[in-house]
């Protein structure tokens, strides 16, 4: 079968074997891929680089026929063709292994192997036996075809996953973030595993946003962010390179390039009267005289929720008249971090302090009406209320408070002047105060929240990815905000797009799970550091491989 | 009723719940639509009646009935000729159940203990009621309102607090608080409020004079007035408190509801209580209305007949009005009429589960228009679109 394999990888090398022509995908308020164009060959690995939010799920979703492009068309062999549902993809010869596991852990493996035929009415276990150590052979594992799933270990339930995914004879196989539940040596195991696939003469497409991996298993890389594809490192560049300088150049396409970036002509203002940067590990943070400092988080601790991690014993300081960075792969801590600030997550262990005073165990009410705000990444998840008007979303952190409210009666004329303020003054594009904020486009949504957030006696404010998905001149608007409050009052901004913090913080911290691995001075050079900072952190996990 | 019916679509019901007739904001509203959103809830509540009422009608002629004869009979034995003073006590305890859940429904939380909050309430009305002595009537009447209240919210105490601090299923929880009531109830009736003079299982007897007085110059109860203003009561709760928009904000979006600093906990808790309580008062509307004595495994399971309707007002406390009163009238009627043309009673079950059948349909048309979307189902589109699905590509590849 090899021989056969390799005699169509051959054949099939100047075609690819998978086309995804400009694809666009947008949902409410985020444009997701933005004519996106990728190539799968046969016999390559084909990595899909880029930081959560990228677009590289959606992107393969789309291939896996979970999703429908909005534009754009999908190739296989040459042929156009319409992936309507992952049946349909499967029939394409495209199998997919997604993050989690998809086996039912209370049957065998074999028995999952059979689920997949649903349509045979006799249940050919012998038959799907064999085949299982057809595929062991070729995948140079060993499997026992009658063991529990859920007895397996993890990297042994994925070339289950694999397998059922080539178990109807696909050709491209789709593995989205393979590693992360993975232990070292399990990593190991899969690279031979794909490097046998590959030997196969199959396409494998492996997501991943762990820059060592894809420097160690792929055969073509595209680098994407904020929906498109910014670039693609070719086979013989990949092969020609060292691994150093694979990253190096990975690196340089993922941040370095956009430096330069005509967008931001602020940033070069607002870089120049720094000084020169260093970088500082967390425990060494310049003490400052007390008055000056707005917030201080000193050895918090914050449970994470299922796989995202929590708040390992962070200690930051957030002077009045500054704008602090926190930098960081996306899942790093930066929702536990921003919600412990805000009061929607308890702290284990530690004390925050708002203007000299603890307040870890004040209400999120007593918080914001301290001045502490928070404006969140998910807004349609948690920042408003869509079948409600834009009026009431302006005060919903104030439900039951005057002069909204008075004896628990709603004014309404005090919620509509308010709302007729706040929607002149962050030019919020609404047909009226009454519209359901949900109809609201991203970008105007995000006014909305900003205007909640920033009015009244606001003196902190914590912005979390304050411009992911927003339209250029939004973007503008949010962070010349941003920058805004440096006058008297100050700003923690998470965001994982590097320029952004390069524009408006003026120390960045780098968040890497749950911890502060090191706080830079915002100045020239700082972006590599960062990205020393980030990359640091993402080969520990990949000691191994 | 079908399970699915209830948990399928909960915030699509809450966020469909119409524009509040009267409010002021609405009032400001561009009048076309106004219009159209009146328009849009006229067709999703009163189209599903009118099918279920013809498809029915199509039932009976197939049963050998003239429907416009039983249709006529159900109007002359539920409204005229002084019939509907007993549709609108039948209506009392239904309303008030309504109330109870609408409010709960709309923060999306659902409770279905009602029975045994029920049945709780009212044994403890006629196992009390009649040991206390000596107080002026509107004084004993007082107390039993406020006990009725007091036992229905207590029976939900054990889901709330699962719920609020465990995030427990409430429907599983309050169902088994229910089933533990309604049992609880039998043997209270048994035990220690059976009444010594007969040898059936059954509870004292309020004395007449002790029942609610009628309205002068009908039969209907006081009662029914209680049962009337709740509805406004809890308009008034939904549309201009605080409590309301909480229990909005909970029900549309509870990432939400914690983000912007609502004391979830507490909401869900009290959102519970006050349920119950409304579950408990009407009780307190049908015993001392109504019945005066409580028989044992007598279960009139008021709540599953009202929670179609709950669904059909689109959760809005005014609207179930009519509906309620609708079902009163066929239920009242409707008996009688299928005595008078020899139409089996569950003939009003039938019309009851066609209303709900046609509710579905319309529903999803509905939805399916909010979308924008066409009204076949994508699978179905794709077998018209793409008759010949080619399948197994290079399977044989891997095979051989």
């Amino acid at each position: 079968m090899n021989e056969a394999g390799q005699a169509r990888s051959a054949a099939a090398s100047t075609t690819p074997a998978v086309e995804l022509v400009s694809i666009s995908k947008a949902f409410p308020g985020v444009q997701a891929n933005d004519n996106v164009s990728v190539s799968l060959y046969s016999g390559e690995i084909h990595c899909l680089l880029g930081e959560n939010g990228a677009g590289k799920s959606t992107l393969m979703g789309i291939l896996a026929g979970m999703q429908q492009p909005d534009s754009g068309h999908i190739r296989v062999a040459g042929q156009e063709v319409v992936i309507t549902s992952p049946r349909t993809a499967l029939d394409y010869g495209i199998g997919t292994v997604y993050q989690h596991s998809t086996l039912v852990g209370a049957l065998t493996v074999v028995e999952n192997l059979i689920l997949g035929e649903s349509r045979a009415l006799r249940l050919n276990v012998s038959r799907a036996t064999e085949r299982l150590s057809e595929f062991s052979a070729m995948l140079g594992v060993e499997i026992d075809p009658n063991a529990l799933t859920s007895d397996l270990a993890l990297g042994r339930q994925q070339q289950v996953e694999i397998i059922k995914a080539l178990w109807r004879g696909s050709r491209v196989l789709i593995l989205d973030e393979p590693t992360s539940m993975l232990t070292p040596q399990a990593v190991t195991e899969l690279q031979v595993v794909l490097n046998r696939l590959r030997e196969a003469g199959l396409a494998v497409v492996f997501i991943t946003h762990k820059l060592h991996e894809a420097v160690a298993l792929s055969d073509r890389i595209s680098v994407l962010r904020q929906g498109r594809v910014i670039g693609t490192i070719d086979r013989e560049q990949v092969r020609e390179s060292s691994p150093d300088e694979l990253e190096s150049a990975i690196v340089h396409l993922m941040f370095g390039d956009t430096l330069e970036d005509a967008s931001a002509p602020e940033l070069h203002i607002a870089i120049e009267e720094r000084e020169p940067g260093s970088a500082a590990p967390a425990d060494t943070v310049v003490d400052s005289d007390g008055a000056a400092v707005a917030l201080e988080l000193n050895d918090a601790r914050v449970r994470g929720d299922g796989s995202q991690p929590g708040l390992d014993g962070v200690s930051l300081q957030l002077r009045f008249g500054e704008v602090l960075g926190i930098a960081g792969v996306d899942g790093n801590g930066q929702r536990a971090l921003a919600e412990a600030i805000s009061g929607q997550r308890r702290l284990t262990h530690g004390q925050i302090s708002f203007l000299g005073a603890p307040v870890a165990s004040l209400s999120v009410w007593q918080r914001e009406k301290l001045g502490l705000r928070y404006v969140t990444d998910d807004r349609l998840g948690e920042g408003i209320v869509r079948s409600l008007p834009v009026s009431v979303n302006l005060v919903l952190k104030r439900i039951g408070h005057a002069p909204y409210w008075r004896r628990g009666q709603v004014k309404r004329d005090a919620i509509d002047r308010n709302a007729r303020e706040l929607v002149e003054q962050f030019d919020i594009r609404t047909p009226s105060i009454d519209t359901r904020a949900g109809t609201l486009s991203g970008g105007n949504i995000q006014k909305l929240l900003l205007a909640r957030e920033l009015t009244g006696e606001a003196k902190v404010v914590v912005f979390h990815k304050p411009t992911y998905g927003l339209d250029l001149k939004t973007t503008r608007t949010v962070r010349n905000m941003i920058k805004g409050l440096r006058d008297g009052k100050a700003a923690l901004l998470i965001s994982t797009d590097l320029d952004e913090l390069l524009e408006c913080a003026d120390r960045i911290a780098v968040l890497s799970r749950g911890k502060v691995v090191g706080i830079v001075e915002n100045g020239p050079g700082a972006a590599e550091q960062i990205g020393r900072l980030m990359i640091g952190d993402v080969s520990l996990g990949l000691a191994a491989a | 009723m079908s399970d699915g019916v209830i948990p399928a679509h909960p915030t699509d019901v809450v966020e469909n719940v119409p524009p509040p007739v009267g409010d002021n904001r609405q009032e400001r509203l561009p009048r076309s639509r106004r219009a159209a959103a009146l328009r849009d809830t006229l067709i999703r509540s009163v189209v599903p009646v009118i099918l279920a009422l013809v498809a029915g009608g199509v039932l009976l002629l197939i049963l050998g009935t003239n429907p416009l004869k039983f249709y006529a009979s159900v109007w002359q034995n539920g409204v005229q000729n002084g019939s509907w003073q007993d549709s609108a006590m039948l209506a009392a305890p239904l309303l008030l159940i309504a109330v109870g859940l609408i409010l709960i429904f709309r923060a999306n939380i659902w409770q279905l203990g009602y029975d045994g909050q029920y049945l709780l309430a009212a044994v403890l009305v006629t196992g009390l009621g009649p040991h206390i002595t000596g107080l002026p009537s509107v004084v004993f009447w007082l107390v039993l309102f406020l006990l009725t209240a007091l036992v229905g919210a207590i029976w939900t105490l054990v889901p709330a607090l699962l719920k609020a601090y465990y995030e427990t299923n409430e429907i599983i929880t309050t169902l088994m608080m229910s089933f533990v009531g309604i049992d609880l109830a039998n043997i209270l009736v048994k035990g220690p409020f059976q009444d010594p003079t007969v040898n059936i299982p059954q509870t004292r007897t309020i004395p007449s004079n002790l029942m609610l007085p009628s309205i002068p110059g009908t039969r209907v109860d006081i009662g029914v007035i209680v049962a009337v203003i709740a509805p406004f009561l809890a308009y008034w709760l939904l549309t201009r408190t605080a409590f309301g928009l909480r229990l909005h904000v909970l029900g549309a979006n509870p990432r939400a509801a914690s983000h912007v600093g609502i004391n979830v906990k507490r909401l869900i808790i009290n959102s519970f209580l006050i349920s119950g309580a409304f579950v408990g008062l009407s009780a307190f509307v049908d015993i001392l209305g109504v019945w005066g004595y409580v028989r044992s495994n007598w279960n009139p399971a008021y709540g599953d007949t009202v929670i179609p309707f709950v669904f059909l007002a689109r959760l809005n406390p005014l609207a179930v009005i009519p509906f309620i009163a609708f079902f009163a009238i066929l239920s009242n009627g409707g008996d009688l009429a299928a005595a008078n043309t020899n139409v089996p009673t569950d003939f009003l079950l039938v019309l009851v589960a066609l209303i709900l059948l046609f509710m579905t349909v319309i529903e999803y048309f509905g939805r399916q228009r909010d979308l924008g979307q066409s009204y076949l189902p994508p699978g179905l589109k794709q077998v018209f679109s793409r008759p010949i699905i080619p399948r197994r590509r290079g399977t044989r590849e891997v095979n051989s």
